[in-house]
């Protein structure tokens, strides 16, 4: 009764989708070669989909126009770095900075947690004056603060705590904790799979609750939404929080993907790659942004990569040298934009329940076509 | 008015002044409750204009709103407005803190918390939504669930009576058929009903609607007329409307208000406010030298 399910995110497929993604990714971890660039593309777009789907949850779902995501997952991955690089390592890590101000390194679960809050303090502080503006001028307030936190951090005299324009390093990451849970790097795109699994969860309960509906009528109409006794102020600034503190713990994760992080990478181009993804999954879909940052990391990484080095698909030419391959990426990105306005999934989830339908619906619509044809031949 | 029925809502001397626009002028009226009260008047006269007033969506610039006795917006020319205020009764609601006369600006949310709903002049629908979940919204702000408890649905029992209350609502009022259709594929007639049935989701005090028969033709008008006599009753509603079909005020209005140019110039039931010169006078238009 009252199921109003259609525009749910689908709680049952979303879980089936997640334990298949599982299987496949433990049988890849046991069957394939470890040198396959596949683990790493894995690991890399579980870290773009989670921010991915942060980043919908306030373009897409609120309708506030924010590109200040490579900042909050700068605050993330720093935070995570930081409080996680153990003891032993600080004097090689600071050596510039006297080891640094931190000493001992917390549990980095934990850690992960608190990169979170603190992207999401920040975005708090933020949220105050900044939410205030609308569409094009919030994008280029959340724009000029991440420039700004990318420039802060690198700071000399906030060395001892960011190390400066140096690289952290030494922290645990998907590959060190693999290799001291199974004695080999074995399985730790699976670790990534499951982190990324459980926060994109929490988000989609969020988004199914009764203040996912409240965002979602923001987005569609504020004055009408605010006549209905919603705070906008205040749901705009949950909504920021939340989609920063995911960010943040997306930043944290990145920084376990690649084992070493330097404020210069979170630049604004990282932001753009983001949104890319976001507007080719779909605006307002979660399933979308998590497929499409497959695709965007695959293609990218993995897929065209014969592009740059002579040979694609088993053909050679003098054509397919470096730089080649942004110039196909390029051209497929347009060809999307162009001809699948909507993205790749719409404002539409993956759900069972929603093919089952199709395709009942196309078997009771042919013969009713039959008939009608029928019906005129009749006359 | 008999005086033993409540007073809903007052409206003292409310002057909404935008830079030299004065758009609505020393505004003074009052509604009690069971009433369904028109406020009528040509293009621009400043109808809508007192509506938004009302639900906190402007910050008057001089007057205030009591709803249920209590003030939802109270204000003074202050600031630049101290300089270019043109209206009346300027002294009156200067803060005097020592006398309680503060400025009170309630949000809109806020006001709608109180009991006040509206609907608008062009249609304002969650247009990504389902007919049933436009509905639900209203039952949002009444939520005792905080973050925590909604996110991992420990309030399913809240949540449970909300859409068993919407669904109710939606039968009542005869939308309960199209409840899981996009609430913009219904037909305009029906868009207008659900505007109303969300604002009823609300579970106001008040109702404010903006034009509802805007667009309608004259059997559509019927039925609306019916409609919103219909609700007043079963709801035990106020009612608040601005309306161009004079049909439509004529025939469910207990009062009228006529306004132009932002100043009231007539009052009264619907038979003494016919009769007013100046009312056929601001409809009809009248030239100066006569």
């Amino acid at each position: 009764m009252l199921n109003n399910k259609k525009k749910k995110v689908d709680l049952v497929s979303m879980l089936v989708i997640v334990a298949i993604l599982f299987a496949v990714n433990i049988l890849a971890e046991m069957f394939v070669p470890r040198t396959s660039l596949f683990f790493s593309v894995v690991k890399k777009s579980c870290v773009y989909a989670l921010v991915a789907v942060s980043m919908n949850l306030l373009n897409g779902f609120t309708g506030l126009f924010s590109l200040g995501q490579a900042g909050f997952m700068l605050i993330g991955a720093y935070a995570y770095a930081i409080l996680t690089i153990p003891a032993e390592m600080r004097d090689s890590v600071y050596q510039y900075f006297d080891g640094g101000l931190i000493n001992e390194p917390i549990f980095w679960p934990l850690a992960l947690i608190v990169a979170g809050l603190v992207a999401g303090v920040f975005a708090f502080l933020i949220g105050l004056p900044v939410l205030r503006l609308k569409s094009d001028y919030l994008a280029i307030a959340t724009l000029g603060f991440a420039e700004i936190i990318r420039a802060f951090v690198q700071w000399d005299k906030f060395g001892p705590l960011t190390n400066g324009s140096n690289l952290l390093r030494g922290y645990p990451t998907f590959d060190s904790l693999a290799s001291e849970w199974f004695g080999s790097p074995k399985f730790s795109s699976t670790i990534a799979l499951a982190i990324t699994a459980v926060c994109i969860l929490l988000i989609v309960l969020f988004i199914n609750s009764t203040y996912g509906r409240a965002l979602k009528a923001i987005r569609d109409d504020e004055i009408a939404a605010e006549a209905m006794g919603i705070n906008l102020a205040r749901h705009k600034q949950i909504s920021f929080i939340i989609s920063s503190f995911f960010a943040g713990v997306g930043g944290a994760l990145l920084a376990m993907h690649q084992s070493t992080i330097q404020a210069t990478a979170f630049e604004s181009a990282m932001t753009y790659e983001i949104l890319l993804i976001v507007v080719v999954g779909g605006i307002g879909s979660i399933s979308g942004s998590c497929i499409s940052s497959f695709l965007y990391i695959a293609a990218s990484e993995w897929w065209l990569r014969g592009l740059d080095s002579g040979s694609f698909l088993g053909i050679q030419s003098t054509l397919f040298r470096g730089g080649f391959r942004k110039v196909v990426f390029s051209v497929i990105i347009m060809i999307i934009v162009l001809f699948f306005r909507q993205g790749i999934m719409g404002d539409k989830e993956l759900s069972f329940t929603r093919i089952a339908e199709k395709i009942k619906r196309k078997s009771k619509k042919e013969p009713s076509k039959k008939e009608a044809e029928k019906e005129v031949a009749a006359k | 008015m008999s005086s033993e029925k409540k007073n809903v809502l007052r409206l003292s001397d409310i002057t909404m002044q935008f830079g030299g626009v004065v758009a609505v002028n020393d505004l003074s009226l009052e509604i009690n409750e069971g009433e369904i009260v028109s406020i009528i008047g040509p293009n621009g006269a400043g109808k809508t204009t007192a509506f938004n007033v009302i639900t906190g969506v402007y910050e008057p610039t001089n007057g205030e709103v009591d709803f249920l006795g209590k003030p939802i917006a109270r204000n003074h020319p202050h600031g630049k407005m101290k300089k270019l205020y043109a209206g009346g009764n300027r002294e009156k609601y200067i803060s005097k803190p020592k006398h309680g006369k503060k400025v009170v600006s309630l949000k809109p949310d806020a006001i709608a918390k109180k009991g006040i709903a509206r609907t608008f002049q062009n249609i304002r629908l969650f247009k990504s939504m389902t007919v049933f979940e436009n509905v639900l919204i209203a039952k949002h702000m009444r939520r005792k669930s905080n973050l925590f408890t909604a996110t991992f649905k420990l309030n399913a029992k809240e949540e449970k009576k909300m859409r068993e209350e919407c669904y109710e609502l939606l039968k009542i009022l005869g939308l309960d058929d199209v409840m899981d259709e996009r609430a913009t594929s219904l037909p305009y007639g029906k868009q207008r009903h659900l505007e109303i049935a969300r604002a009823l989701a609300t579970n106001p005090k008040l109702l404010l609607l903006d034009e509802p028969a805007a667009g309608m033709n004259p059997q559509e008008t019927d039925e609306l007329t019916a409609f919103i006599k219909k609700i007043r009753d079963d709801f035990k509603l106020t009612v608040f409307v601005i309306e161009h079909h004079m049909n439509l005020v004529m025939d469910i209005s207990d009062r009228i208000y006529v306004i132009d140019f932002g100043k009231l110039i007539a009052k009264g039931t619907p038979a003494e406010v016919q009769k007013n010169q100046r009312v056929i006078d601001a409809y009809l238009g009248v030239t100066d030298d006569e």
